[in-house]
């Protein structure tokens, strides 16, 4: 890569917004993927009472859809994310492409 | 019986990809289980898959063919591969066989080995692919001098490539014996031999079809089971916990978590490592970040962990129904049961035949005869040889990408010659498995799988994410950071309860570190020291790795400049 064309990219309001939503994203997301897992193993460590209660008054307790959720959060937060990359950052990174290559 | 397993459980980061070959010494049970159509199946596999490296063989022409397939694989395949890459016969069958023993638990170490792909996508996957060609250290070393990053990432991928295939190595051992009845050392042997016949001659185009195929072989087996599991209970999942809360030994504490002291989580602080040591070190394993410059661009790459987060999370849930359907199915039925050790006194989970790694199997035999459970038992085969050729290809590349290509002969190498070198080290490697796994017969492996993740997270983890996304780090910092995590983590590991007295036999009490895995201080620690001396770096080459990043961060972003790594 050129330097003038870098430069360009650096400066280029699209790059500077890219940079700056997919950031936030990729942060909060991994966040609260954090709070979700770390919450889990919390409760396991401390109530693990709670994830042993009857769901409903039979045999399946609380921990078991809690343990399944937090797989398929995990999936599901996943997918948004790569939607998005795949849908709006990618079109915004050609744009800035073409932009700053003329 | 009980306290070996709650043993093997302290060692280690929810370390269960080993738990299930935890007692590896057990004795095989009777030569019964040694099924034809396992046999036969097995042999099936193999000439399927030395076809294909055959054909693979003629298409590897170039480096790129040899590491990353020509970048050439889609995010569907890289998706499967990844997923065949990253489930292990041991989570597979230790898994299930922890559910058997523990109800509930087993759920909590699933969610553990998930959690980290998400991290894997938001953070690591595109600047991965973005920036590097071959190995993640060509990442780490963007911008930084070669030759010490490249040892570095190389010490750390070696060393974490080491135990995690020993661990396979004894693994495997093991449950050939059990499965097909052979001799530990000739099982070991057939495994190394194989995968090196795979990775030498096939490269990553042969280790990608190979694990693409024990993916799907793996999820439909698995989906089989599942399916017939419920299928006798109406699709009715309570209906299932309620028959197997009343045939367990533990009734209804099974489902809940069991935690007695000395499990993993026992304290808040061993928790919290555990969790750590678990997502990070998913995002510093070498063989799975090797397999993201094998697509085309950062678009396929999202999508493979994406697919692969889904086919990973998928399994894990299934092999949580096969769990508790073995409890229903297998704990029930006296043809599986030990009756000598149950009049020994022993419980029906600890009585069962091949215990603790057949829960599977025997499951497989219960719901749909010999036919499946030989299909079953060629699976857990194919699988590992499938991890161990990830594993080896991984380690190869690190000696011949990055110590001879780099850092020996500084760049001055033809390809030729790199190639030559990879395969000579994938021989090496082979060798020292094989070794290695028979004369370490008797290691605890899930204390050698929980060092592999607690160094991943601790140096290559560290190294990686500062180096795509903290300007100011030096490549003096980097390096004291890095061998500083790789120590400390081995150090915690040696030096915890679970191995200084559980393994070495050192007086109770002795033990130098108190939690059982030391990844929230090793990779702390790691994280700090590169942030300190990068910060006190003022060196002339300091200078020089701060300019680099610009450059380095637009490529990342944009994958301006980026590997077409097309196949051509």
């Amino acid at each position: 890569m050129a330097a003038a064309s870098l430069e360009a990219i650096e400066n280029n309001t699209k790059y500077k917004h890219l940079v700056a939503v997919r950031a936030k994203l990729g942060v909060t997301l991994s966040i609260l993927v954090c709070i979700i897992y770390f919450g889990f193993i919390l409760l396991v460590a401390f109530a693990p009472g709670f994830l042993g209660a009857s769901l409903t008054g039979g045999v399946t307790t609380v921990g078991i859809p809690v343990g399944i959720l937090v797989i398929v959060a995990a999936f599901l937060l996943t997918g948004y994310y790569v939607n998005r990359a795949n849908g709006t950052y990618d079109t915004l990174t050609k744009e800035i492409i073409e932009e700053t290559s003329k | 019986m009980n306290r070996k397993l709650l043993h093997a459980l302290t060692l280690g980061v929810g370390l269960s990809p080993g738990f299930a070959f935890a007692q590896a010494a057990a004795p095989a049970p009777a030569a019964s289980s040694v099924s034809p159509s396992a046999v036969a199946m097995f042999i099936f596999f193999v000439l399927i898959t030395l076809g294909i490296t055959y054909w693979a063989a003629k298409r590897t022409k170039t480096a790129s063919h040899f590491y990353a397939a020509g970048g050439g694989v889609t995010g569907l395949q890289n998706g499967l591969a990844i997923a065949g890459d990253y489930m292990s016969a041991a989570s597979f069958l230790g898994i299930s066989a922890f559910v058997y023993a523990w109800g509930y638990d087993g759920l909590i170490y699933s969610v553990g080995w998930l959690v980290g792909w998400p991290i894997v996508t938001f953070l690591i996957a595109e600047p991965l692919r973005n920036l590097g060609r071959f190995t993640f250290a060509d990442v780490c070393s963007f911008r930084f001098e070669q030759t010490p990053i490249r040892i570095l990432a190389a010490c750390g991928t070696l060393v974490t490539v080491a135990f995690y295939l020993v661990a396979q190595m004894v693994g495997a051992g093991a449950l050939i014996k059990i499965l097909f009845g052979l001799e530990y050392w000739h099982a070991v042997v057939i495994v190394g031999c194989l995968m090196i016949l795979y990775v030498t001659f096939g490269g990553m185009i042969a280790t990608t079809w190979v694990q693409i195929i024990k993916a799907g072989l793996l999820l439909g087996g698995a989906t089989l089971m599942a399916f017939l599991v419920l299928l006798a209970f109406n699709f009715n999942p309570g209906a299932l916990f309620a028959k197997a809360v009343s045939v367990h030994p533990l009734g209804g504490a099974i489902m809940g978590p069991i935690f007695k002291p000395g499990a993993p989580v026992s304290t808040p602080l061993s928790a919290i490592s555990t969790g750590l040591a678990l997502m990070f070190g998913t995002c510093g394993l070498p063989h799975i970040l090797m397999r993201f410059f094998t697509v085309p661009n950062a678009k396929e790459a999202r999508k493979s962990v994406f697919f692969a987060t889904g086919f990973i999370g998928y399994f894990y849930i299934l092999t949580f129904i096969i769990g508790f359907g073995a409890i229903v199915f297998v704990s029930t039925n006296p043809d599986f049961i030990d009756q000598a050790k149950v009049a020994a006194g022993a419980s029906v989970i600890t009585a069962t035949r091949g215990f603790p790694n057949m829960a599977a199997p025997l499951l497989a035999k219960a719901v749909g005869g010999d036919v499946l459970f030989g299909f079953i038992s060629a699976v857990a085969f194919a699988t590992i040889l499938a991890v161990v050729s990830g594993l080896t290809l991984a380690g190869a590349s690190a000696i011949s990408h990055d110590l001879y290509a780099n850092v020996i002969a500084r760049g001055r190498s033809t390809e030729a010659d790199e190639i030559r070198v990879s395969k000579i080290a994938t021989v090496c490697l082979g060798i020292f498995a094989m070794v290695i796994g028979v004369l370490a017969e008797r290691i605890n492996v899930a204390f050698a799988v929980g060092l592999a993740f607690a160094i991943a997270s601790s140096c290559n983890f560290p190294v990686l994410v500062m180096s795509m996304f903290w300007k100011n780090m030096t490549t003096r910092g980097a390096v004291v950071g890095g061998f500083l995590g790789l120590i400390t983590a081995m150090l915690g590991v040696i030096l915890s309860p679970a191995v200084w007295e559980g393994i070495f036999g050192n007086p109770k009490g002795s033990a130098l570190v108190t939690i059982d895995n030391p990844t929230i201080v090793s990779m702390t620690l790691a994280f700090v020291a590169i942030y300190v001396v990068s910060k006190l770096d003022t060196s002339a080459r300091a200078a020089t790795d701060r300019s680099g990043f610009a450059m380095q961060f637009v490529r990342s972003q944009t994958g301006v400049g980026a590997e077409g790594a097309s196949a051509h």
